[in-house]
């Protein structure tokens, strides 16, 4: 299904100025759709999950949920963060530590006006989806990591938002228990029937949680769509990083692409104008001589470092260009690697991938 | 909670030039109390336990110490919240105005009280020919006057929880539909009931050894105004006997209540 056909369930402008720093974000989610924020530290992620909760006002633009504006900045409308249909589960979880599993959960509900006994139900209910029902009677501190990213994601879904905010929810957690805990979140947020939002550093959180991706670097979207298209196409050396490939932008006439540095490219992919190369560092090949014959790009760097990377080395160049490549140790042992030396570089223009900017 | 070392955390003495002072300021806070064990009529104790003048005292004392401690919570914990969670202009000049109390001698207090309440005063005026009620010279003047000089006690202590307290709980339970007060009542003040707890405890005691505001203010009625500590100063002149084992119950009262609610309330859960 193409969620954006239809009306998205969320349709926001986020500006939010504060001291020198400025976010601007149109985010749109449709209902049922898992939208992943991803971006480095201080890129304004958390800021506009925080201003969509209600906990920061906006500046400018406004924010609706369904056929309720909640926000609006022209117009002077503002919602308080309790009469907000959201849900949220934050970074440390913020379980309230004088309650128990269950009356966290249920405490949601009880707000929203359910009997207390039946706010119980509704908790009990939630907690035995998260398969924690044996843990309902634990206070937070008696919770593990996993058990109390668990309760808090029961929490914020017990009161049945319309839109579903998580802050960097596997960021606390050791690696094993990442790995589990998010397989169990992709199935919790596949059967979430309304928006909801990710706010991640991680990729693989992004790629594994999110049918879509939007990448914010320093308050602005720099790259939004699903995951084949951003890890194929990277647009950011940020995004580019992320999904292990070297990137380049420069201007294309036909299959040739001239990149900063004056260093031209040749690729497979016909472009004009504005345009990114981008390769994985496993496609270029290292030589000691210059070398000749078939369709390559050659150009001489200078080994800024070598890392162990995988089985492979990653060699770092300097050089018109920087570049990444991965090598195997056999190749390395031929090579007699070591910073300082000067090499070549080659790649095939057919292991290229070129797009227009 | 500091977690003790044991043993000796570094070798070498402890420096005389620290030792001889904290030992010093050891006898100093615990000699008049010895003092007071030494020079009690032993003999005696039992009739004079059971004086109904000194029963009288210490039932009157008790009561408007712990009805003034009632009264500063119920009126001091809101003030500690607007002072730790509400930006308001003129934040910092309240939250002197709450200290004033506590460095303030407490018979200038009173007689600041008596001021505004007394029957001439600015409210009381007003009190007495609407009302017909009378606070000065009343066992009510009294509750007021240990109120007056244990609030700041408890507003301060409080305010340090609030502060100390993540507000971040706070927005946590926004988001789950909570408004200011439910808030407020489910979630801020469980965490900070520890506060809470030692600023009551701090200032019932407080409360409990007020002398000065309470005799200028509410007189010195046997009981109607006259607490423990009055009496001892009124016995003082009499009998010194008397006084001695009106200070010693005083003690011992203090002393078991502080020690009951500590292990209860105050050490950290």
């Amino acid at each position: 299904m193409d969620h954006r056909a239809v009306t998205p369930l969320l349709d926001a402008h986020l500006v939010v100025d504060r001291g020198g720093f400025r976010l601007d974000l149109r985010l749109g989610i449709a209902a049922g759709e898992v939208v992943a924020l991803l971006g480095p530290n201080g890129a304004g992620k958390t800021t506009a999950l925080r201003a969509l909760a209600g906990l920061v006002p906006l500046t400018d633009g406004r924010i609706r949920v369904g056929d309720r504006t909640l926000e609006d900045v022209a117009a002077r409308r503002w919602t308080p963060t309790e009469l907000r249909p959201i849900g949220v589960v934050f970074q440390d979880y913020l379980l309230f530590p004088h309650l128990s599993a269950l009356e966290n959960v249920a405490f949601g509900p009880r707000c929203h006006g359910v009997e207390r006994e039946e706010a119980r139900a509704v908790a009990a209910d939630w907690l035995a989806r998260v398969g924690l029902t044996g843990h309902a009677r634990r206070k937070p501190r008696q919770l593990s990591g996993g058990q109390a990213q668990r309760v808090a994601l029961a929490r914020a879904l017990a009161v049945a938002p319309d839109l579903l905010l998580l802050d960097e929810p596997l960021a606390a957690l050791d690696a094993r228990t990442r790995l589990d805990t998010r397989a169990e979140l992709q199935r919790h947020l596949a059967a979430h029937p309304g928006a909801t939002l990710l706010v991640t550093h991680d990729p693989l959180d992004a790629l594994v949680l999110a049918d879509r991706l939007v990448i914010v670097e320093d308050g602005a979207v720099v790259q939004e769509g699903d995951a084949a298209t951003v890890t194929a196409r990277p647009r950011t050396d940020y995004v580019a990083r992320l999904v292990g490939l070297n990137l380049y932008r420069g201007r294309g006439s036909g299959r040739a692409v001239e990149v900063d540095g004056g260093l031209t490219l040749t690729v497979t992919d016909p472009v004009e104008g504005d345009a990114f190369v981008a390769f994985p560092p496993a496609a270029v090949a290292l030589f000691v001589d210059e070398p000749h014959g078939s369709p390559r790009n050659t150009w001489a760097g200078t080994i800024a470092s070598i890392q162990r990377h995988g089985d492979n080395l990653r060699v770092v160049l300097d050089g018109p260009v920087v570049a990444a490549a991965d090598i195997t140790p056999a190749a390395a042992a031929h090579l007699d690697l070591t910073p300082g030396r000067r090499v070549w570089a080659a790649v095939k223009a057919a292991e290229t991938r070129a797009y227009p900017a | 909670m500091t977690v003790r070392p044991r043993g000796r955390r570094r070798s070498g003495r402890t420096p005389a030039l620290l030792l001889v002072p904290a030992a010093a300021a050891l006898a100093f806070l615990v000699l008049p109390v010895v003092g007071l064990l030494v020079r009690a009529p032993w003999s005696t104790m039992p009739q004079r336990l059971t004086d109904p003048g000194v029963l009288t005292a210490l039932r009157l004392s008790l009561q408007t110490a712990t009805i003034a401690t009632l009264v500063c919570v119920v009126l001091g914990v809101p003030l500690a919240w607007l002072l730790a969670r509400v930006e308001f202009p003129g934040r910092r000049l309240v939250r002197a105005l709450v200290t004033v109390p506590l460095v303030l001698p407490p018979v200038v207090g009173g007689l600041a009280l008596l001021l505004v309440f007394g029957r001439r005063g600015l409210v009381g005026g007003w009190l007495d020919e609407t009302f017909g009620i009378t606070l000065a010279f009343t066992t009510t003047g009294v509750v007021l006057a240990e109120a007056f000089v244990a609030m700041p006690f408890l507003v301060i202590a409080v305010e340090g929880a609030l502060r100390g307290a993540d507000a971040r709980y706070e927005e946590a339970a926004a988001t789950l539909g909570a408004g200011r007060w439910t808030t407020f009542r489910r979630v801020t003040l469980p965490l900070v009931a520890p506060g809470v707890a030692a600023g009551a405890v701090l200032c019932w005691a407080r409360a409990l050894g007020e002398f000065g505001a309470t005799i200028t203010f509410a007189g010195n009625r046997p009981g109607v105004t006259q607490t423990m500590p009055l009496a001892v100063y009124v016995e003082l002149e009499r009998d010194l006997d008397a006084a001695i084992v009106l200070s010693l119950i005083l003690l011992v009262v203090s002393v078991a209540i502080l020690a009951g609610l500590r292990d209860r309330w105050i050490t950290a859960p």
